[in-house]
């Protein structure tokens, strides 16, 4: 079961949390104007890569907030989580999906000494 | 074809069994195919079997980037049923299971296909109106099926706990429906289509397309290049990342749905046993394992393998109902990637890619839809249109708003 | 003849405490601190049960959790439990078991039939058979293949026992109690970090129980009592046996079942086992090696067991298998066993594959008088019901074929080494990578993603003194990671021989593989060497398709012993190496779990907790009918004494339209909206305008999906200027705050807007009838006149005494009070309704009269008259859906072509032709009355009554352009065969012009 960082309360089971799927999907501004092609791309159609994600989490059992995160979707790692309009703190290209921003911040520095 | 029969084993076990031949060949992938199926597992074979034996279209490939039925195929939980509310989810599986339905005599291979039924629990007011209305859709759909009291579900299965947190109200009960040997189904199907000349090439991962003017031309692979201009996509929990290398997004997630056996025991459990309710499913194997299936992780992940939390939902309502099984053991749990649609039904569709087709979408319930969604593909492409069962399948339906929405008939409110 | 086979002066079992139990009925008595397997030994019973497949005997292979074949069916009734690891068993007073797979006995058992055909039934034989005719496989042969497969029973009454879940954090979870593991807990514990430090097994000291060995110039006891003394006293460290950490999920979290009183044996007061769900920042792996045995001809019979295994039973329990011993081996690892066989009274030969041994074991051997078989192989065994003697054979040079004469060793107890596997799996399942180690050829754990180390015979270290280090460096390594500095103090001991091992997994015999005798590698799924070459022959080359297609290592030890000879194997008729064919990915668990204990207490009354009501202590007592709505169970109806259900809700509904009842409407969602923006947000999620609402007064609303579907309703009163009081369905409240919030704070981040979850701090007495006013004001001094108190408003006072929000909402048709009082006082209020109610026959109703009620008024309830596909329009609602104001939530899904479409399936109201014939719920609606199916429906039934109030029968429908058919007739048709006309009307049935309400 994996852990979820919570912005706002910390580290918590995965238990606590819904999972809001695909991150940074806006609601057309001009909704009511885009075709229908373009209605079904906002509903339904998603990148779900292998690899680096950015999707929504809500710790619905906790402080329910809704906030972000960046994750490895064959690790299961997280990058990092931040909170809703923040800028999204992302990997550098090629993630492995190992290291956290923090860990890999502390390795950097580690090797930088 | 090798013929299997028991005066064949007969035969050969005079010969130390020296004298069986490969199931299937081990071609090397020729420079072109009249199709190309992406995809090695039950469906993809499926599809190709037909489009060979139904459509006489032989020079056929499959591309299997690991080993065949080695994805969702080899991992399920292996139900087979076709008690769908709509119509069109009523023909496609349905369709598939008059298939299942001599399947094994079809192929010459032994699938174990077992028509055990499956009893599906209603726990509350709200869910017996879901199965009233399911059954009676299905049966008008003719397909037969009927309704349980709980003393009928209590004879039936007379270990049950039919008088736990969420009673037992009634069952809806298919008795065609049952289970199957999932690894027969890949491999029956793998050795009948080679037997007609389809080349099934393992190790062979699709790294990009040939599209050229819209059209697809072509497959780029980690064992060279290869030319085709009819190319379907079965690469069910992977169909996002190969659409993407021919620039098509889809309406997909992918997540781990997770499953796990008992021990084996002696019979104990003679049908399949499925509570939407309390969550959980539950039938016996022929080696004697519980086969019990989870639900999905909610999270977007390639990784096949489970989670504590998905399992952890299932134990206690299998103990809830199934007392008797408290002292039995968990043997292995594991997860398979499944992709799941927008409205919990499969897509079966054309694309933006002119000859590029695509199957997928089947989220928990590929495995009883096998015979069927290949039947129907494989006319697809034999045909260059979409068979008429598939047609309400088409990606189109997320343009026009047409669903067929197996997710909302479920969902409770009031 | 009591335990014949008991060595005195050797093994740890406690001789003072002899205890009594039964195996197959029989008695024979052990002592304290045996398991069921060495106590076994000890009297000499070898066979304990019979194959999967070709019922062949068997018995103990191993001395621990990774048995294979030596399996019983433990005690009996309740108390049950198949497949039992014999060698897992803590002997206790009184203890039964029996043998399993077998009829009528283990050693007459009719399944032998199975091993004299056993050439007809090679793997996968069952998917080129049993075809034909068609009908026989479901009849016939699934029936016989489901009765012989299977291998214990399972229990027939329910388990009796209690379990439960305990969940803790630590710094440092250290895996086994070897030791590695100890050093490794020593060490981290030396820090301060908080360490969990657990074993499997009932003692700690892991190898260290059998090789005894020196450590820090202590016997090998002393020094575990000392080790566990000093951890005993470490405040943060938490000493853990006969618990095994079972599964290794991501961001390090494992799971481990302690068996707390199996060890006592059945009707124990407490728990019997605890699982533990351990978050640890930092692990260590320190779970030992799985000795690996060869694959020769007829290694199966009793008596045959791991080299190791053999000098556990001699040193740890005291009992020697067998006087005549032939340890065969192909390293030096087993001589210590060939050693201390010998001095435990053993004759004792070894048989070593290896051409010309030599080394400090084998000179120790040679100095004890042991005879040794250079560069011989067992090309086969002999023996009925155990092993009776062993044929051996020199073997090639390149050990692939047998070189020369065979001689006949009597013997009854082989021991057998072919080196070691470390054991990975807990490695595999944290998602950590394997590499094979030709020098010791084994896998050995490599790159892992997880916070992870591997200490000792796990990671490939085999030697004690190279345990010790590993282990304290790892303690060390991993406590510092989790914040804890110390300094890595290993344990000291002497070094060692190293194995000097020559890798041999199929030792040739006589006649080619698959014409001789049978080789096993996977003892309980019964799969051969041969069954491997016919993979092989047949295409099933990788590796999954060679465990699928064979199921080697599909057993209940899910491949512990089997799965590297299985790759040996299919590795040399592929040509390849070992690695080239790859590995499986070990999958949790690491042995069999109790599911029982993974329930822990969700089982019975706490499967899952029951919301209640304030009310909930009047409902129950005064008759009320639960039904359950996701956590609630809420009043279906109040059966009065000798009343059906049905006939309460007739009454009910009844007394309702003619003088007044009260219902209990707590379970509604509730939801405080505030903020400066609150009327925005409102405009957004709803498809009504909520600007002209003025304080005081409530409305109706939709919310919708962004697809234009009905997604939930309530009513929200307007409380104050930017303060409203909105209420949702009971099975969606959760759903629909957690929705609201994600626009809220997500898509419009700049709304100011609170949601606070108000559902449990209001109780609800939703007062309905025309005498519902009458019992009102004799219980506030408020004006609650039609005039002052007009419909759709709300108005704050003392209800009862009790400050109350009082609104003026209906869904029953009737005039309503819905009272919402502080939930503390609910049942008071309630009470007080009741009492002052007694004049006009007042009544308590549940919610299948009030959904009676509202049909009757063509109400709708959201998810049974709407499944996810319909919209307001199609509900004959459009009213409720603004034309003038802007965007919300569900607006452009209108557009989409389905939606916008005309033909769509409407609500209707429905008559029967026969009054009293009340549709069954979900039956579907046809053109075609008398056609077989298939045949096509145009609707079907969502809501239908009978109405007591008009006496017949009403339903409700949602028909294919059901509005346009109003008038017409259609004919309903169901699984029970009915075939009715009915006429299709407008929903609403009664009080159409809603005058009752407002009254």
């Amino acid at each position: 079961m994996i852990q979820v960082d919570c912005p706002f309360c910390g580290k918590r089971n995965l238990t606590e949390f819904t999972y809001g799927g695909e991150a940074h999907i806006a609601r057309p501004e001009n909704i009511a104007e885009i075709s229908d092609a373009e209605f079904a791309r906002y509903l339904f159609t998603r990148k779900n890569p292998k690899g680096t994600h950015q999707e929504r989490w809500n710790h619905a059992m906790g402080c329910r907030r809704w906030f972000n995160a960046v994750r490895h979707t064959v690790t299961d790692q997280f990058w990092a989580t931040y909170k809703v309009g923040e800028t999204a703190p992302l990997p550098p290209a090629g993630w492995d999906g190992v290291l956290s921003k923090s860990e890999f911040e502390a390795t950097t520095e580690t090797g930088a000494k | 074809m090798q013929r299997y029969s028991f005066l064949n084993i007969l035969g050969k076990s005079l010969g130390y069994h020296k004298g069986w031949q490969r199931a299937w060949r081990d071609p090397e992938p020729k420079p072109a195919y009249d199709v190309i199926i992406i995809g090695g597992g039950g469906h993809g074979l499926a599809t190709a079997y037909y489009l060979a034996k139904e459509h006489g279209i032989t020079n056929v490939a499959i591309l299997e980037k690991g080993w065949i039925g080695g994805g969702n195929t080899g991992r399920n939980t292996t139900v087979v049923r076709s008690n769908y509310l709509w119509d069109d989810s009523s023909a496609i599986y349905e369709h598939s299971m008059k298939l299942w339905e001599g399947l094994t005599q079809e192929l010459n291979y032994n699938l174990m296909f077992s028509q055990r039924g499956l009893c599906f629990l209603a726990h509350s007011e709200h869910e017996m109106q879901e199965i009233q209305r399911r059954g009676n859709a299905i049966h008008l759909n003719g397909i037969e099926n009927e309704f349980l009291t709980p003393g009928q579900v209590k004879e039936m299965i007379p270990e049950i706990n039919i008088d736990c947190r969420y009673p037992v109200m009634g069952a809806l009960l298919q008795k065609r429906a049952g289970t199957a040997r999932h690894d027969a189904v890949a491999w029956g199907y793998a050795r009948a289509a080679d037997s007609l000349g389809v080349d099934i090439i393992q190790n062979c991962e699709v790294t990009g397309f040939d599209i050229q003017g819209g059209r697809v031309m072509g497959v780029k692979t980690t064992r060279g290049d290869i030319r085709s201009n009819r190319v379907g996509v079965v690469a069910a929990g992977h169909t996002s990342v190969v659409m993407q290398k021919a620039g098509v997004e889809m309406p997909l997630e992918s997540v781990p749905l997770q499953a796990l056996v008992s021990e084996p025991i002696k019979p104990v459990i003679d049908c399949v046993l499925m509570s939407n309710g309390i969550h959980v499913y539950v039938s016996q194997s022929d080696k004697g394992e519980l086969v019990v299936g989870a639900g999905t992780d909610p999270q977007n992940s390639y990784s096949q393998r489970g989670g504590l939390d998905a399992v952890d939902h299932v134990i206690g309502p299998l103990i809830e109902l199934m007392p008797i099984f408290s002292r039995l053991r968990m043997m292995r749990q594991w997860a398979g990637i499944v992709d799941i649609s927008p409205d919990r039904s499969p897509i079966i569709s054309h694309t933006e890619v002119d000859g590029l087709y695509v199957n997928s979408g089947w989220g928990t319930g590929g495995f009883k839809a096998t015979p069927g969604s290949g039947n129907v593909f494989a006319a697809s492409l034999a045909q260059d249109a979409l068979h008429t069962i598939a047609k309400p399948f088409s990606l189109d339906r997320f343009t026009s708003g047409r669903l067929v929405d197996e997710a909302a008939a479920a969902a409770a409110a009031h | 003849m009591a335990q014949v086979n008991r060595v005195t002066g050797k093994g740890r079992v406690n001789r003072s405490k002899p205890v009594s139990f039964t195996f197959n009925g029989k008695s024979y008595q052990g002592y304290e601190g045996d398991t069921l397997a060495s106590a076994l030994l000890a009297n000499n019973v070898k066979l304990l049960g019979r194959s999967f497949k070709y019922h062949r005997p068997r018995g103990v292979y191993t001395a621990g959790s990774d048995e294979p074949s030596g399996l019983v069916q433990l005690e009996t009734g309740a108390y049950t439990e198949p497949n039992t690891r014999a060698t897992m068993i803590e002997l206790y007073e009184g203890l039964s078991a029996a043998s399993q797979n077998c009829w009528p006995s283990v050693r007459w058992d009719v399944g032998e039939v199975n091993n004299l055909g056993s050439r007809l039934i090679p793997s996968g034989f069952y998917y080129k058979t049993f075809m034909w005719p068609a009908s026989w496989w479901e009849s016939v042969y699934e029936k016989a293949i489901r009765h012989s497969a299977g291998l214990g029973k399972c229990p027939e009454e329910n388990d009796p026992d209690v379990y439960e879940h305990r969940h803790v954090h630590c710094d440092v979870l250290v895996v086994g109690m070897g030791p590695a593991g100890l050093s490794a807990a020593l060490n981290a514990g030396r820090s301060g970090a908080r360490v969990i430090v657990l074993d499997e097994n009932a003692e700690a000291g892991g190898s260290l129980l059998t090789t005894g060995e020196d450590i820090d110039s202590k016997p090998a006891d002393q020094w575990i009592a000392d080790t566990l003394a000093e951890l005993d006293a470490m405040e943060e460290v938490t000493v853990l046996t006969r618990t095994t950490a079972s599964a290794y999920y991501d961001h390090n979290y494992i799971t481990a079942p302690e068996r707390v009183t199996n060890h006592f044996g059945p009707r124990q007061q407490g728990v019997r086992e605890r699982f533990w769900k351990i978050r640890a920042a930092q692990v260590v792996l320190a779970t030992g090696a799985h000795e690996r045995p060869p694959v020769f001809a007829e290694n199966d019979r009793p008596g045959i067991m791991m080299a190791s295994a053999l000098r556990t039973y001699v040193n740890q329990y005291g009992v020697l298998p067998g006087k005549q011993v032939v340890i065969f081996t192909n390293n030096n690892s087993a001589y210590a066993a060939a050693i201390d066989a010998k001095d435990a009274g053993a004759e004792v030969t070894i048989v070593d594959t290896r051409p010309s041994p030599s080394g400090p074991a084998f000179e120790a051997a040679k100095a004890k008088g042991i005879h040794i078989d250079e560069g011989y192989g067992i090309v086969a065994t002999k023996g009925k019901h155990g092993v009776k003697g062993c044929e051996i054979a020199p073997l090639s040079n390149d050990g692939r074929s047998v070189s020369g004469k065979s001689i006949l060793i009597p013997c009854d107890a082989i021991g057998v080494s072919a080196g070691w596997n470390p054991s990975v799996h807990m490695w595999s399942q944290a998602r950590g990578k394997v590499a094979w180690d030709p020098a010791v050829a084994c896998f050995k754990p490599d790159f892992c993603q997880q916070k992870v180390r591997a200490a000792g015979s796990c990671n490939g270290t085999f030697d004690l003194a190279g345990c010790l280090a590993e282990g304290a460096e790892a303690g060390v390594a991993a406590a510092r990671d989790a914040g804890f500095d110390g300094i890595a103090k290993a344990p000291v001991a002497a070094a060692e021989e190293a194995f000097d091992l020559r890798p041999i997994y199929y030792v040739p015999s006589r006649r080619p593989v698959g014409e001789g005798k049978k080789a096993f590698h996977d003892h309980q799924n019964d799969v051969t060497a041969a069954d491997i070459h016919l993979a092989h022959r047949e295409g099933f080359i990788s590796v999954e398709h060679l465990k699928r297609y064979t199921t080697t290592g599909m057993a209940t030890d899910q491949g512990k012993m089997s799965n590297v000879n299985a790759l040996a194997i299919m590795a040399d008729l592929r040509g390849d190496t070992i690695p080239g064919v790859g590995t499986t990915t070990f999958r949790p668990p690491y042995t069999p779990t109790t599911f029982g204990a993974m329930a822990g207490q969700s089982a019975g009354e706490l499967f899952h907790f029951t919301q209640k009501t304030p009310m909930w202590d009047w409902h129950a007592a005064n008759g009320a009918v639960m039904e359950a709505m996701g956590d609630y169970l809420r009043p279906l109806a109040y059966a009065r004494p000798g009343e059906s259900t049905k006939a309460a809700e007739n009454r009910e509904v009844k007394m309702v339209r003619q003088s007044v009842g009260v219902y209990d409407a707590s379970t509604l969602g509730k939801i405080d909206v505030r903020g400066p923006d609150a009327t925005q947000f409102l405009n957004l999620v709803y498809t009504n305008a909520w600007d002209k609402l003025k304080v005081g007064r409530a409305k109706y609303g939709f919310m919708l999906n962004e697809r234009g579907m009905v997604y939930d309703d309530g009513v929200t009163t307007k409380l104050g200027e930017n303060h409203y009081h909105m209420t949702t369905t009971t099975g969606n409240a959760a759903a629909v705050l957690a929705w609201l919030e994600d626009w809220l704070q997500v898509e419009w981040p700049d709304l100011d807007v609170h949601l606070t979850n108000v559902a449990e701090q209001w109780a609800v007495c939703s007062l309905a009838g025309p005498n519902a006013r009458k019992v009102l004001e004799k219980l506030t001094s408020l004006d609650v006149s039609a005039g002052a108190f007009p419909f759709m408003t709300m108005k704050e006072g003392k209800v009862a005494g009790v400050d109350a929000r009082i609104l003026r909402v209906s869904f029953t048709g009737e005039s309503s009070f819905e009272i919402n009082v502080p939930a503390r006082y609910g049942q008071y209020v309630w009470e007080q309704i009741m009492e002052a109610g007694r004049e006009f026959d007042i009544i308590p109703f549940g919610t299948e009269a009030l959904h009676i009620l509202r049909a009757e008024r063509g109400f709708v309830v959201v998810g049974q008259d709407t499944d996810g596909t319909v919209t307001p329009m199609d509900l004959g609602m459009g009213w409720i859906v603004s034309k003038n104001k802007g965007d919300f939530i569900g607006k452009r899904g209108f557009d989409a072509p389905e939606v916008a479409r005309g033909g769509r399936k409407q609500l209707v109201g429905l008559l029967t032709d026969k009054r009293d014939y009340v549709i069954p719920h979900g039956s579907h609606l046809v053109e075609m009355a008398t056609q077989a199916p298939p045949v096509k429906t145009v609707g079907w039934v969502c809501s239908t009554y009978w109405s007591e109030t008009l006496g017949r029968s009403i339903a409700l429908a949602l028909v294919e352009d059901g509005r346009a058919r109003i008038g017409q007739s259609l004919t309903v048709r169901n699984i029970n065969g009915d075939a009715e006309k009915v006429t299709l009307t407008d929903p609403v049935f009664y009080d159409a012009k809603g005058e009752r309400a407002h009254a």
